[in-house]
């Protein structure tokens, strides 16, 4: 095995031709892609690639999950926060159903992933074998790829395919099944090339100069124009291009929850937050805005509310690089295919450098009306029980927005998108498309991994936490440093906002009990605290923050308080309620 | 049938690949449209499959539909046409018992006037077989039906594109690395002048 591998690594023209297992030819395959971690759990048709992984564990840091949910959600996050893939393993049957979730959830948040999933042998398959279940056809719909490699002679080229899929044009999860008899198989192991064409996959239209030249010259006319930008800035790596687009135009800028962080949130022209609970300004103003232009985002419908109530006194310039977003949910005046790390800067020297200060100042007067309805007294409450928003004030005064907040799903996840502050890329990470409650714990953990000198925040629910809390046994083994928050408000906060909203109050199974979070964690060995008290809450922030480790901080906050401003479902995004 | 509905035929080039079909399948069932009729094989460029799909469907939801086949990994190119823009075929077979052809030399009349030919002859039963659009195909049932029809089977239609220049020469450009400005004619939407241009 030894000399095995130091054959392997030599330069592809020398051609050195070695007998290796698929197994080893995988995790080869995983090091000249650059992985440096993989979150997994070993089962009985994986377990030829964890034998290989024991002779591979000073190159390759595998984290033990507790749970392939666990395992995948860990592999988003670290996606998330670092722009690499995501790697993970997983056993066949229930190892592989259990990355479903997580795999939905990749899917419809762009998040590029390989995950290995272990098979029974090839000729097994359909027999309906021990631990036997029809991989590739469950994850078809989730997954931007899948194969099921059945001789060892295809790792090879099945994993390059597999990297390049998942991390080009736009990024999604890709999964290998890999049968045991092709792990444990010797083949003859050319090295292994990076895949850079693939026939039949174009990741990125070619830009067309015409339709940037038309998507100018509707923005320099305009009066009122309005920028609306998603994830897309961020997977393109585009920030900087699309900051220097926003300045030099002077079009005020707002973010989808996905997107958020592209450019900071003090930024004078970032006006805020799109959506369902987003800022008031962003939500009214896309109807009466004259041209909107809408960058790496998808129109998804907590953005858009009712659809034939949206935007439509406005033309619409839309830039993605996936061709069938354009006009899936909304007409398009002009489309203007590509990356964005391409049609920005050819966006940006079409344009000619404005400041749209009036326009600018409607966004800051309705700023001015929220703050007096909802934001002030949710941040900044004088009595009662505390707030969410308070306690995500609180942090960003210790934090000062240079932390990764990764938050679960409902509403302190809306209160932590809303309120915490971004001053960088890739700092915000959330379950966004999908809505996955249980998302936070093993994502923070993954997004430690990929970006390890940054503070990791988990903002979660007391519902949430519940679903994956057995991450914390993953926590307490690998020593990774992430920081708990659970917003405890004895209830599953956004079901039961709906309810008292629309359903008379009728609170139908959102009275949720928790245990003591604080023996959990302590049981663990991870320290913790419960507050309920305002006067205890900074110093408590501090605390965790300064806890060298991961720390459990459980904040009481008030039972039945409700996320505002809210774009009720089926209404227009003008009709934004601010009680 | 709903306003705007109308059939129209999705023509798909593909890989030659395991679990494709599923892939492609499943982007109907997602949305609840039912396939009307489904036939793939391969083209004539080696290793390209070609796939055929009628769906009754209004022109915005089948544009959508393409986009998101043309999207999979392994989709080289998908076209779209209503009736009017293609010429098709379905081909049928029918079983009858000999004897009764034997006996009655209408049958014989019938089935030339419906253009049907004998495949196979044999004492006890004749196989016949037409290619036609569905009315005739099924004609030809009702013709039959009283002559004690045994068996009948109909194929997926098979559609050639009256306005295209085949696939051929934009394979070539597909394979090369840096695809040519021409593949790309998806990116015009829907300002390409030709009928399929997505």
């Amino acid at each position: 095995m030894e000399v095995a591998q130091q054959d392997v690594l030599t330069a592809p023209e020398e051609q050195t031709v070695t007998q290796v297992s698929g197994s080893v030819a995988l995790l080869e395959a995983l090091l000249v892609e650059g992985v440096d971690t993989i979150f997994g759990y070993p089962g009985g048709a994986i377990m030829p690639i964890y034998d290989a992984l024991y002779d591979y564990k000073e190159k390759l840091n595998h984290i033990l999950v507790r749970h392939e949910q666990g395992g995948i959600h860990a592999g988003q996050g670290y996606a998330r926060s670092s722009g690499k893939v995501g790697v993970v393993f997983a056993t066949s049957g229930p190892g592989a159903t259990n990355l479903v979730t997580g795999l939905a959830d990749a899917q419809i948040d762009s998040t590029p992933l390989v995950c290995i999933t272990g098979q029974v042998f090839a000729h097994l398959l359909g027999t309906d074998a021990f631990q036997e279940t029809d991989v590739i056809n469950i994850t078809t719909p989730v997954t931007k790829w899948n194969y099921q490699v059945t001789d060892a002679n295809e790792i090879p080229e099945a994993i390059a395919k597999a990297f390049y899929i998942a991390s080009t044009g736009r990024p999604g999860p890709v999964l290998i099944d890999i049968t045991k008899n092709a792990q444990i198989q010797k083949f003859d192991f050319k090295g292994y090339t990076p895949c850079k064409h693939i026939r039949s996959y174009r990741p990125k239209p070619i830009v067309r100069a015409q339709f940037v030249e038309q998507a100018a010259q509707v923005i320099n006319e305009a009066k009122k124009p309005f920028i609306l930008w998603g994830q897309g800035v961020l997977l393109g790596s585009a920030e900087q291009e699309f900051k220097t687009f926003v300045e030099k135009s002077g079009i005020p800028a707002a973010w989808t929850i996905l997107g958020a962080g592209a450019i900071p949130t003090d930024h004078p022209q970032n006006v805020g937050m799109l959506g369902m609970h987003g800022n008031y300004g962003p939500n009214v103003l896309t109807n009466d805005c004259d041209v909107l232009i809408a960058i790496g985002m998808r129109f998804d419908d907590r953005v858009t509310g009712r659809l034939d109530k949206y935007a439509k006194q406005a033309k619409i310039i839309h830039l993605d690089i996936d061709p069938a977003e354009i006009d899936k949910n909304v007409q398009t005046h002009v489309a203007v295919w590509g990356d964005c790390k391409e049609t920005l800067p050819m966006l940006t020297e079409l344009v000619e450098a404005k400041q749209h200060t009036e326009w600018l100042a409607k966004f800051n007067e309705f700023t001015h009306q929220e703050e007096e309805a909802v934001i002030n007294a949710e941040l900044n409450p004088e009595s009662g029980e505390m707030t969410m928003g308070e306690v995500v004030e609180q942090l960003n005064h210790l934090t000062n927005g240079d932390a990764v907040i990764v938050t679960d799903v409902g509403q302190h996840q809306m209160v932590g998108c809303r309120y915490a502050k971004f001053n960088n890329t890739r700092s915000n990470i959330t379950s966004g498309g999908l809505g996955t409650m249980g998302f936070a714990l093993p994502a923070a953990i993954g997004a430690k991994f990929g970006a390890q000198d940054k503070t990791v925040v988990a903002i979660i629910g007391d519902g949430g936490f519940q679903m994956t809390l057995q991450e914390l046994g993953t926590i307490m083994q690998s020593g990774v440093d992430v920081k708990i928050l659970i917003l405890n408000n004895r209830f599953l906060g956004m079901v039961r906002q709906w309810q008292e909203l629309f359903n008379e109050r009728r609170y139908s199974f959102v009275d949720i009990q928790s245990p003591d979070f604080v023996q959990v964690a302590k049981g663990y060995g991870i320290a913790g605290k419960c507050i309920k008290e305002r006067e205890e809450l900074q110093s408590s922030l501090k605390e965790m923050l300064d806890h060298k480790g991961s720390y459990l901080l459980e904040v009481f906050v008030t039972k039945e308080n409700n996320v505002f401003p809210m774009v009720p479902q089926g209404c227009s995004v003008s009709e934004i309620r601010l009680k | 049938m709903p306003e705007g509905k109308q059939e129209y035929n999705i023509t798909v080039y593909t890989e030659n690949q395991i679990g494709l079909l599923n892939r492609i399948a499943i982007i109907f069932t997602r949305r609840k449209i039912n396939i009307d009729s489904l036939n793939t094989s391969p083209s004539e460029i080696e290793s390209i499959h070609r796939f055929n799909i009628v769906i009754n469907e209004t022109e915005d939801v089948v544009r959508k539909l393409a986009r998101q086949i043309e999207k999979q990994v392994e989709v080289l190119k998908v076209y779209y046409h209503t009736n009017a823009d293609i010429i098709w075929q379905e081909m049928a077979l029918y079983k009858v018992p000999a004897d009764i052809i034997a006996e009655k030399a209408s049958v014989e009349r019938l089935l030339r006037e419906n253009g049907a030919r004998a495949v196979v002859i044999r004492k006890d039963y004749i196989v016949f077989e037409t290619t036609g659009h569905r009315e005739e195909t099924d004609n030809l049932i009702n013709v039959l039906q009283p002559f004690g029809l045994i068996e009948f089977v109909r194929s997926a239609r098979i559609a050639i594109i009256k306005d295209s220049d085949g696939f051929n020469r934009k394979l070539r450009e597909f394979e090369k690395r840096e695809p040519g400005e021409d593949v790309i004619e998806n990116e015009y939407l829907n300002q390409g002048d030709k009928v399929f241009t997505m």
